[in-house]
């Protein structure tokens, strides 16, 4: 994953709430087998209306959205993290994320920001024709106009982003671990790791 | 970074049974309050999986505890026939679908994982499958790249929705980095009303904590009425957790759950058996627990619900009407209400019985097991589908079928006009080729009334199976206990 140190730039001032990930991807791109390519289904409901937000050429290319709360709701498809990056968006700014999605997103090098409704009207105001910055050294947001906004952010997903690190790779390192607690759990609950298997029961 | 040894912070005070499932998983603790959770059991289907397969390839890593995992088709098969009078394997139209189902066999196959074919008597959704083998079980950590994960929790497991990084994450590791969650109780009491399901219990849930309420949480849900519950009803109940915006959704295990998981093909037996059960019992929260949140429901405040609008807290008795947007105190709220209410054709003040249906779907992950099947039959039976109406019965799995086919309820839906079909999520999502057509109205028992949810422009109702089947032969959105003998 590249590091992410700061976000700048145009914002889509949406701050639509309770965008659900069937939104952000309709089910019917689901059907890849790849990671790439899904930007052009990003929205493609909310684009489908004339005057959309998405294909005002003020916007276009912005790496940050704002919405409105509980964005990423519903179902699970990270597919909705990997459009928004495909569509070149690398943070949201919402005042509450659906838990999934927040993690998908930070999964994927997006950063989602929570800042309260305040902050979200006010932003939105600025995205009209001024940047953004969100800095994960000081963990603020700004504009040109001295606005300054602390967020803050899980210190290990703040880690991973701000160093790159592989989630996969860090927890391999830790196998002498994992291996000791599969172990003990032989031992206590057998049942577990002895799972009978599938044989084709009902044939 | 610093890891921190787990068996300090154990403590002596009461726990709930979040706080007691989470505790006996934590492999590591770091100082920052991320823990290893290590995951007993994993579901894996088409649709989530296949990247994560690749970036196992692309990184020259292996599965490493494949028998802690289960695969099965679901998403995107057709529920038509899958084999031909003759026995052989029909193909599947969808090249994009067919792709992804040929993925989820070969990678299945290169990393040693059990896979139950869409052919095979055991194949259905996810959600289905796992309790009724036997392979999700009480105490456990269970994930799978689905939402609905949640439903597990009905069982006592801590059950909850992956996106496809974290299923690559648990395939390599058998663990997944998580924080702790805050813990939500929903205390339900009273007897049900005459005709009242789980079902209606869950969306009355929602509609009073709303669709964000649960964020951040995880809800136990407690109370007399939860335990009165059947398995199937609990397992309705906990399936919609998610659409509270909680990430999983308990229930304590009982007698009930012992005597539903004993002789299943893959709980444990014999001595194990036994040994299994007198762990289970240690696990309810205990009498004095604290949770961070406790919301309280009277049954008796339930009535037989659906919703009206595109989120799944848009919830409204039967006897209601359609809601005035106006009548809600947060602008947002009216805002989304006249969206909602544009997109689903329905104006203020209708009587929900007063709205005509063309769909009606029985299936789905929430509403698919045996008793939903026999709730929806027993409406149906001497009845006909009405005019104009398409209604879909579709088992949640093959061995649900099986059990129906026996009990006859296949020829009591087919008389009534009926379809009856092959195991799959079909009109849940939009993904394989049961949809509602675009302006068409739908009575349907699963989980989601998103925009575009069972088709671009579907209009979904969420509502009970018996509900959906009273719709069925009605015509319209009916009240089920105008139907029912006493
Ligand atoms: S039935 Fe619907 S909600 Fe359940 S797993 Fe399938 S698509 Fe998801």
């Amino acid at each position: 994953m590249q590091p992410v140190v700061a976000v700048s730039g145009g914002a889509y001032p949406w701050g639509a709430k309770n965008v659900d990930t069937d939104v952000i991807i309709p089910a019917h791109w689901l059907k890849t087998v790849t990671r790439t390519g899904l930007g052009r289904g990003a929205f493609e409901t909310v684009r489908s209306q004339p005057g959309n937000i998405f294909d005002d050429p003020t916007y276009a290319g912005s790496p940050i959205l704002i919405a409105g709360d509980n964005f990423g709701c519903g179902s699970s498809r990270e597919h909705a993290a990997w459009a928004l990056a495909d569509m070149g968006i690398k943070a949201v700014i919402a005042p509450s994320f659906s838990d999934i999605f927040s993690g998908n997103a930070f999964k994927n090098g997006i950063v989602a920001v929570v800042l309260p409704q305040e902050a979200i009207d006010r932003l939105i105001a600025v995205a009209q024709d001024q940047p953004i910055t969100i800095d994960l050294e000081t963990m603020t947001v700004t504009t040109p106009y001295q606005d300054r906004f602390a967020f803050t952010l899980d210190p290990f997903r703040r880690q991973c982003l701000m160093e790159g690190l592989d989630e996969i790779g860090l927890t391999l390192a830790r196998d002498t671990a994992i291996s000791k607690y599969e172990g003990a759990v032989d031992e206590s609950r057998p049942w577990i790791t002895e799972r009978r298997g599938y044989e084709g029961i009902a044939v | 970074m610093v890891w921190v040894n787990a068996n300090i912070v154990m403590t002596p005070r009461p726990q709930t049974l979040y706080e007691k499932i989470w505790n006996a998983h934590v492999v590591e603790r770091r100082d920052d309050g991320t823990c290893l959770i290590y995951i007993d059991r994993h579901l894996v289907h088409e649709v989530t999986s296949p990247q994560a397969f690749d970036g196992l390839r692309a990184n020259g890593r292996r599965v490493r505890r494949p028998e802690l995992t289960l695969a099965v088709p679901d998403h995107n098969l057709p529920t038509t026939r899958r084999v031909d009078a003759a026995g052989r394997i029909l193909p599947i139209a969808d090249a994009e679908s067919a792709q992804q189902l040929d993925a989820l066999r070969r990678n299945t196959a290169d990393f040693g994982i059990d896979y139950i074919d869409a052919t095979a008597a055991e194949q259905g959704i996810v959600h289905v499958i796992g309790p009724e083998l036997g392979f999700t079980l009480p105490g456990t950590t269970l994930v799978c790249g689905d939402s609905h994960t949640s439903a597990h929790g009905a069982l006592g497991a801590l059950a909850f929705g992956i996106g496809t990084s974290e299923v690559e994450h648990v395939l390599a590791t058998q663990t997944l980095l998580l924080t702790p969650s805050k813990t939500m109780e929903i205390r339900v009491e009273g007897a049900l009303g005459f005709g009242v399901s789980a079902k209606d219990v869950i969306l009355s849930i929602i509609g009073r904590i709303g669709a964000a309420g649960g964020t951040g949480h995880v809800i136990e849900y407690t109370g007399d009425t939860i335990r009165s519950l059947s398995i199937e009803g609990r397992l309705t109940v906990a399936n919609m957790s998610i659409e509270g915006g909680a990430r999983a959704g308990l229930i304590a295990p009982d007698d009930r759950t012992f005597a539903y998981l004993k002789g299943r093909p893959m709980a444990p037996a014999g001595e194990a058996w036994d040994r299994a059960v007198a762990y289970w019992r240690t696990l309810p929260s205990d009498p004095d627990a604290v949770y961070d949140r406790v919301v309280r429901l009277d049954a008796s405040d339930i009535a037989p619900a659906l919703t009206w609008g595109t989120s799944p807290e848009d919830v409204v008795a039967i006897t209601g009407v359609v809601p005035d947007p106006e009548s809600f105190t947060d602008p947002s709220k009216q805002a989304a209400a006249r969206k909602s209410l544009d997109y689903m054709g329905l104006t203020p003040g209708t009587a929900m019985q007063d709205v005509a249906v063309q769909h009606v779907f029985i299936g789905s992950c929430t509403n698919s097991r045996i008793e939903d099947l026999r709730a929806a039959a027993s409406v149906a039976n001497g009845r006909h589908v009405a005019d104009g109406v398409r209604a879909l019965v579709v088992p949640g799995s093959g061995l649900v079928k099986r059990q129906a086919e026996a009990e006859g309820l296949d020829r009591i839906f087919l008389g009534a006009g009926f379809e009856w079909r092959e195991p799959g999520c079909s009109m849940c999502l939009a993904m394989n080729p049961d949809k509602v057509p675009p302006g068409e109205r739908c009575a349907s028992t699963s989980n989601r009334n998103f925009v575009g949810r069972q088709g671009p422009g579907a209009r979904t109702h969420l509502v009970s199976p018996a509900m959906a089947a009273a719709a069925a032969v009605t015509g319209r959105l009916a009240d089920v206990r105008d139907l029912m003998t006493v």
